[in-house]
């Protein structure tokens, strides 16, 4: 109904005024890359549908089956390769592979974000850091894996020290940010009475940014477990992401998979609403 | 009375490096993890890298391939967040709670997000694998799963922030609930949701590579092959082109949020 | 008598052409009470900072205590740093420390560094954190959370962790140019306080003249990096203040009472 009238109310603009229409939003250069962007993703999800590699498959039979096998999954589950205790059991190796990354991440991420910090280092090492941050991004963390399988075997040891750099990149941006929140005039202030570059570190930038600090490994955390139900499967990390695998590529049984996904699930969801209740205990502390 | 506060904060210290020191050592037991070999690996992987993990004259040849798998990746990536980004915006804003058409009906949309975010894209293409085989689409439904689970939460936290107060002005207004969503909400964070899709497609061209491996396409395959018949100048140089990808992509991304942020 | 600070021909130039001091030099004898006033962007804070080098001065000559502090080296410089205690005008504490940390901050200087990384400090030095916070009247606050107090009691805090210290001299950037009439009353009354009883030299840059006039022993007035005047108060006449301020010394005189920030 409103909306009729504003449309009419529209037209009866454009007739009168005809030639001289009103823009209300103006061409800006955001408003212009906006559109450039969005056009630009359009046309290229379009070319994409094109160019895939169908393999003959028959889409609506494709889908029906995963409606299937997704109900089988979740409405049907159950447990025959592996018992109940051994998933369980493995749930707390991939929580462990998650925790030893997101621990030596933490340790080498708070020395290099120190020197990542414009506040206290200077510009040039920043900078330095900053590139290696991005090159480390770069490599998918499965080819970090991979990468030091060839020289420590598959196993948790590559898996951990693979996923270590991903963990270290993301710290260094998060600690170096809440590093770089700590006013310019307290460092001053300290200096001033003849404190050292650590003693400054240790008794006001990490006080002053622990709760963030804490907040950022653990959200980090929850991300590395994830990783590590990846790892476990693409990397043969081992954990529940391995059984997942096994379940999949060499069981064939799609309903020990959604036995494993609840899982999964359930440690995820977990920490997420742990994660949550973090980040909120912090936000009234801070 | 004196300085209680250091005792206090000393023992909470020691406390706190206690619990750690004592996960940390469970957590190395339970996972097998051989801590000398984690030391000593470093430097062994650095030279073993030195020494064959470079791409040579020869390897040059197989760049066309690479380059081709390549732009497949990149390619299906960048669909699967593009698709998954119109359902995303569907869902958050019935999922918001400022745009929301009523609570119930809220609370569904973001349980359906928050269980397809948690299942992990290695884990969605695991499950398509059965359906889909090795064909682009396992990994195609596997990012977009992964990525409206995401999506949508990113897009209910940007309605939040930057919709509240104009919702409630416009409201006053009389303004009906669709001009409201087209005239407000969307306007005002469609900055936000377009740098989320960025970071969202250079999320998945690295998920895809994974997804790859498992599933037997795009790049993730091609470097699988070669890594797995020992090639390590091929698959080095595979590595290199997702660098310089990854990297091209990261330039544009930042440029547009640059502008439109 | 010898002079505790000499400064002789001090210029500091920022980049090619903008110079901040130029050709300052003045002297501070032991226990005086001196104050720098000026308007915003004459130098005054430079000119603080130069004396304890946390801006490098281009040329000149600086003595403190018979030592040229611009030709020392990075250890000898913190020795010198750790007998000069500096107080600023947004206070710089680590807000989510207590006060009594805080204060403790000013011992790091002369502790080695391990133990100033673990702020693992000895019963004394803590006992004469308390000592001091009594004088300041802060008994109360000792295990407050920094963020927790009002402004008049943060600057209080900075005073501590710079008495605490033990310096020959403070170096005050602007003490109350942030605090209410009242509290900047409590803060320069506590530091002239500090100067007459504990004989510890104070240099305060100010805004106001009418604070300048009523605490000082001396006032050095700066306007374009130049000292324009040196002297006692009741020396400084309606000329001096127009030559130091310009054309802001109409509203100045007039509004004598007024405390303006920044």
């Amino acid at each position: 109904m409103e909306v009729n009238e504003q449309i009419s109310a529209q037209r009866q603009l454009l007739k009168t005024r005809p030639h001289n229409r009103m823009k209300v939003k103006p061409l800006t250069k955001s408003a212009f890359v906006t559109r450039i962007t969005l056009f630009s993703l359009a046309v290229l999800t379009i070319y994409a549908f094109f160019t895939f590699d169908y393999k003959d498959i028959d889409f609506v039979d494709a889908v029906l089956l995963t409606i299937a096998n997704l109900k089988a999954m979740f409405f049907e589950p159950h447990l025959k390769h592996f018992t109940f205790s051994h998933a369980f059991y493995q749930v707390f190796v991939t929580l462990g592979l998650a925790f030893l990354t997101t621990l030596f991440g933490a340790v080498i991420a708070v020395f290099l974000g120190l020197f990542a910090a414009e506040n206290l280092s200077s510009k040039w090492i920043s900078t330095m850091i900053k590139g290696f941050v991005a090159f480390i991004r770069a490599v998918p963390t499965v080819l970090w894996v991979l990468i030091f399988a060839v020289a420590a075997g598959l196993g948790s040891v590559a898996a951990v020290i693979g996923m270590t750099f991903h963990s270290v990149s993301y710290l260094i941006k998060a600690y170096s940010e809440s590093f770089e929140e700590l006013d310019k005039g307290v460092i001053e202030a300290l200096q001033a009475s003849g404190a050292s570059f650590w003693q400054i570190v240790f008794q006001a930038v990490i006080p002053s940014s622990i709760t963030y600090m804490i907040s950022w490994t653990f959200l980090r955390f929850e991300i590395n477990f994830a990783v590590a139900v990846a790892m476990g499967a693409a990397a043969g990390a081992g954990g529940i992401g391995f059984d997942m695998f096994m379940a999949s590529g060499f069981y064939l049984d799609i309903r020990e998979i959604g036995a494993i996904t609840y899982f999964i699930l359930a440690v995820a969801i977990l920490l997420e609403v742990f994660a949550t209740k973090v980040k909120r205990k912090l936000k009234v502390n801070a | 009375m004196q300085a209680d506060i250091f005792v206090k904060k000393k023992r909470n210290s020691f406390l706190f490096l206690a619990v750690l020191a004592a996960v940390t050592f469970l957590a190395i037991i339970i996972t097998e993890y051989d801590v000398v070999k984690g030391f000593t690996s470093l430097p062994n992987a650095i030279g073993w890298a030195l020494a064959n993990f470079y791409p040579t004259q020869e390897s040059l040849a197989k760049l066309p391939d690479i380059l081709d798998k390549m732009i497949e990746t990149v390619l299906v990536s960048l669909a699967a967040t593009t698709v998954a980004a119109v359902f995303a915006i569907l869902f958050a804003i019935l999922g918001s709670n400022t745009t929301r058409v009523n609570a119930l009906f809220g609370s569904i949309c973001r349980g359906v997000a928050t269980v397809f975010r948690n299942i992990d894209v290695a884990a969605w293409a695991m499950i398509l694998l059965f359906s889909f085989g090795q064909s682009t689409l396992t990994g195609y439904f596997a990012l977009f799963f992964g990525s409206f689970g995401f999506l949508t939460r990113a897009f209910v936290e940007s309605i939040d922030e930057v919709s509240g107060n104009s919702v409630e002005a416009l409201r006053a207004t009389g303004a009906s609930y669709f001009s409201i969503i087209s005239q407000s909400v969307l306007p005002s964070s469609t900055p936000q949701m377009i740098s989320w899709i960025l970071f969202m497609i250079e999320t998945n061209i690295r998920s895809a590579t994974l997804i790859g491996l498992l599933t037997g396409s795009g790049i993730g395959f091609t470097f699988n092959l070669y890594y797995k018949s020992l090639s390590y100048d091929v698959a080095s140089l595979v590595v290199v082109v997702i660098i310089i990808v990854i990297l091209g992509i990261e330039m544009i991304s930042n440029y547009v949020r640059r502008v439109i942020l | 008598m010898t002079a505790l600070l000499q400064v002789n021909n001090l210029t500091k130039q920022f980049g090619h052409d903008a110079k901040a001091l130029s050709d300052v030099g003045f002297s501070v004898q032991e226990g005086e009470f001196v104050s720098i006033i000026g308007p915003s962007g004459a130098g005054k804070s430079t000119l603080l900072r130069c004396i304890n080098r946390m801006v490098d001065a281009t040329s000149g000559e600086i003595m403190f205590d018979g030592v040229n502090v611009l030709n020392l080296k990075k250890k000898e410089l913190k020795k010198v740093r750790t007998k000069i205690g500096m107080i600023f005008q947004h206070y710089n504490l680590v807000n989510r420390l207590t006060v009594i940390e805080n204060t403790l901050h000013g011992k790091l200087g002369c502790k080695s560094t391990l133990s100033g990384v673990l702020g693992l400090y000895n019963r004394e030095e803590k006992e004469q954190a308390m000592h001091i916070l009594g004088l300041l009247g802060l008994d109360d606050f000792i295990y407050k959370r920094a963020d927790q107090l009002s402004g008049g009691q943060k600057q209080r805090v900075g005073i501590s962790r710079a008495l605490i210290q033990n310096p020959r001299m403070l170096l005050c950037d602007e003490p109350i140019a942030s605090l209410d009439p009242n509290s900047a009353k409590v803060i320069m009354d506590y530091l002239k306080n500090i100067s007459v009883n504990m004989g510890i030299t104070v240099l305060v840059n100010l805004h106001q003249v009418d604070v300048a006039l009523k605490y000082s022993d001396k006032i050095i007035g700066i306007n374009g990096g130049q000292v324009v005047f040196i002297g006692a108060p009741k020396h400084m006449t309606r000329a001096d203040i127009q030559r130091i301020y310009g054309s802001e010394a109409e509203d100045l005189i007039f509004d004598a009472g007024g405390i303006h920030a920044g």
